[in-house]
């Protein structure tokens, strides 16, 4: 009887003691924050992902906070609706950032681009680039590993086990690029959601000459120029071997797609209008 | 009592096939593709046309910058192509092409038969230190244990230090490599050589040699050849992995550690292999560039494993198809050892200077075990020959804690692989670390490029 007691006093003196100090410290080195801060905070997603440029949510806040202006503010993860919010809570106008989607530079499917070796090293796209080329010829296409996936904060990428390659939810892409800065051979890139979702984009990153590109995968960049000459707002450009449009001047009139003789560039979320039985197999049709 | 290093280390079974087998000369290529980049540092810069024609012997990419190397062609012939081609691992490079008439293969074969000194002992031994690296330099030669680092990097040492001792690296400890074994047997004369210029090139007056007490023979073979030079010692030494590595071997034969972040040379020490002095003899007293090298071909079913001496640039199908071809249970085709070597995603490319040998391993030994959770046993705590904590390294890694990492000496990691050998949950804690050491190495070399 006397061990069950002097147990409940100690450890209740214990209890006493400590909730004694904890109040103490907490009146003594109380931070004065704005009310702001939590208004904001509670508006911002909470994932930490950085993509705004300061460490996690609440240091976001913070500085927000400070500056009576929305300048150079913007939680990409939250988008416009959580943009607006805290321009509520700051009775300011809000500044309407254009919303990116992430978009994945490569299409070498296990159709496209055969798996010549076999990888047992640690499932990461960044050690297998260390070690060698890959499962396939491409020294410059995906890997496969999902470093990508890993790294979404908003389930947005997903692995397709059809094809062994990456795809982008664009409805759960919040254009944070994380995803992008993770890739070790830098194949994501944000790129605005277009009308209605449109885009087009060549889907390779191979920067050897076509040659040697075609022989790696059956739908890389050959650099042949075409799409840049049937380009009637020049913004199809050459380099190292590899065509790039740039999404500032296309105007999505989709000239380009239907030249490449590889099918390469890759339009998407455009209305079908005619359903040719040739051309429903090169333009992939993504929701 | 056998000298050895302290920390760690552990004993994968040795299967030296090739042992006793003599070195066997290949037949010189009609087509060798060289690339342009087969040692550390720049890659070197070719100035050759299509259809320039080039001389055995003769320079065809120059050094890029003081750490970067000559390459030399290993046969006369024509340039056919000059153009991108794939690596062993997949990676495309910058390479030339030379196809030999059978007028260039007869004068090449004429020439090997025909081989004589330029220079005898006496004079090789007067030569002044600058004038024997100058040759070296010239001559291409890098550091044939693996790393290939330019040899006259390491022979000038930075403004104030001092070397006072030439290791000599014969220690050969990993396993199913016999190719430092067989040119210590067949060439013990020309390394003792190579040795006394390296020497008279470093300016020291003490070498040792160490060796791993499983080569007997090549321990005899070594100390009758270098009876004469008293200022030449033959260590043998415990075997156990990994004594070749550079720091490893300092302390087996000196009793010094170099400190973390140091180099060989601020404990007194330069370190050079044995087919590296070889081809410093080579170079010396044949006037030979380095062209070609010792490849051991082997793996528990390969039909004829061997030794064999390769003009650098053979394609590695051809060397493999002279040791019997493919087996046809292999799973894994490593350049190197298979503790340090890399496994190959093509044998359609070309043999560089830093292949020490294939081996083709069957499929049953090639596979990993699925990685299970770690079980903190720390035994790859007590394997790792630098003292660090592996599994620690490897878990901070994989969270992306570079900081972390770094404050725990990730790079002092010398990739020896004796951690995921012995790890009984086989995780892939090297692949980890290696992955640490990256990020480490490219964050500390912003923050020097930022502080210039």
């Amino acid at each position: 009887m006397s061990l069950i007691l002097s147990s409940i006093i100690v450890l209740g003196g214990i209890g006493v003691l400590s909730a004694a100090v904890l109040y103490f410290v907490s009146k003594r080195f109380h931070v004065v924050e704005e009310p702001e801060v939590a208004l904001i905070e509670a508006e911002l997603p909470g994932a930490n992902c950085g993509a705004c440029g300061y460490s996690g949510c609440h240091d976001f806040a913070v500085n927000c906070a400070k500056v009576p202006s929305l300048e150079g503010f913007n939680c990409p993860g939250g988008g416009e609706k959580a943009m607006s919010a805290i321009a509520r809570i700051k009775g300011v106008d809000s500044v309407a950032a254009r919303p990116m989607v992430a978009v994945v530079h490569c299409n070498g499917t296990c159709e496209n681009r055969p798996i010549k070796s076999y990888y047992d090293g640690a499932r990461s796209c960044a050690i297998l680039s260390m070690v060698a080329v890959g499962a396939t010829d491409c020294a410059y296409g995906c890997l496969g590993e999902g470093d990508c996936v890993a790294a979404c904060r908003w389930n947005a990428i997903t692995m397709n086990p059809l094809t062994g390659m990456p795809e982008v939810d664009t409805d759960l892409c919040t254009g944070c690029g994380v995803c992008a800065a993770r890739c070790p051979r830098s194949l994501i890139e944000l790129r605005p959601k277009g009308p209605r979702g449109m885009r087009v984009y060549v889907a390779c990153a191979n920067r050897e000459k076509g040659a040697m590109a075609i022989k790696e995968c059956k739908v890389s960049c050959i650099a042949c120029g075409k799409c840049a000459r049937s380009c009637p707002h020049d913004a199809i450009r050459i380099e190292n071997n590899l065509a790039y449009i740039d999404f500032e001047k296309c105007k999505l009139c989709r000239k380009c797609v239907d030249q490449c003789p590889t099918h390469a560039i890759h339009a998407v979320n455009f209305p079908i209008l005619k359903p040719k039985s040739e051309l429903a197999g090169t333009i992939e049709e993504k929701r | 009592m056998l000298h050895t290093f302290h920390k760690g280390g552990v004993h994968p079974p040795q299967s030296k096939l090739t042992a006793s087998q003599p070195i066997i000369d290949i037949e010189l290529p009609r087509k060798v593709v060289v690339t342009f980049s087969q040692h550390i540092g720049a890659i070197a810069v070719c100035d050759l046309k299509k259809g320039d024609h080039v001389t055995r012997g003769q320079v065809i990419a120059h050094a890029a910058g003081f750490v970067s190397t000559n390459i030399h062609t290993p046969i006369s012939g024509k340039v056919v192509k000059l153009d991108r081609c794939k690596t062993a691992f997949g990676h495309p490079a910058d390479t030339v092409t030379i196809e030999a008439s059978d007028e260039d293969h007869q004068s090449d074969l004429d020439a090997i038969e025909s081989l004589s000194p330029v220079r005898d002992d006496d004079t090789a031994m007067s030569l002044a230190s600058e004038e024997l690296i100058k040759i070296i330099d010239d001559a291409g030669i890098v550091g044939l244990g693996g790393a290939t680092f330019p040899t006259k990097v390491k022979l000038t040492p930075p403004p104030g230090s001092k070397a006072d001792i030439l290791i000599v690296n014969g220690v050969e400890c990993e396993p199913y490599l016999t190719n430092d074994h067989a040119i210590m047997l067949a060439n013990s004369e020309d390394i003792v050589r190579g040795i006394r210029l390296l020497m008279r090139a470093a300016k020291v007056d003490r070498a040792v040699v160490g060796i791993e007490a499983n080569k007997p023979d090549a321990i005899e073979a070594m100390t009758r050849a270098a009876s004469t030079c008293r200022a030449i010692e033959i260590m043998p030494l415990k075997v156990k992995y990994p004594e070749g590595g550079e720091k490893q071997l300092i302390e087996a034969v000196t009793g010094r550690e170099v400190p973390s972040g140091g180099l060989p040379i601020s404990v007194g020490a330069i370190v050079q292999n044995v087919a590296t002095a070889l081809a410093v003899s080579d170079a010396v007293r044949y006037g030979l560039p380095l062209m070609s090298r010792v490849i051991t071909v082997t793996g528990p079913s390969v039909k004829k494993p061997g030794n064999y001496r390769v003009p650098i640039g053979t394609d590695i199908r051809s060397l493999i198809d002279i040791a019997g071809g493919v087996p046809s249970d292999v799973g894994k085709i490593i350049l190197g050892g298979p503790m340090m070597g890399k496994a190959v995603v093509s044998i359609d490319a070309p043999t560089i200077k830093g292949v020490s040998g294939i081996l083709m391993l069957p499929l049953s030994m090639s596979r990993r075990r699925e990685p299970e959770p770690c079980i903190r046993c720390g035994a790859c705590v007590d394997a790792c020959p630098m003292g660090l904590e592996p599994y620690l390294l490897a878990t901070l890694s994989r969270f992306d804690r570079w900081e972390d990492c770094e404050d725990n000496k990730v790079m002092n990691c010398i990739e020896c692989g004796s951690c995921s050998y012995i790890c009984p949950a086989a995780r892939p804690i090297l692949d980890y670390i290696r992955l640490g050491k990256n990020k480490v190495g490219a964050a500390i070399k912003a923050r020097r490029a930022q502080s210039k």
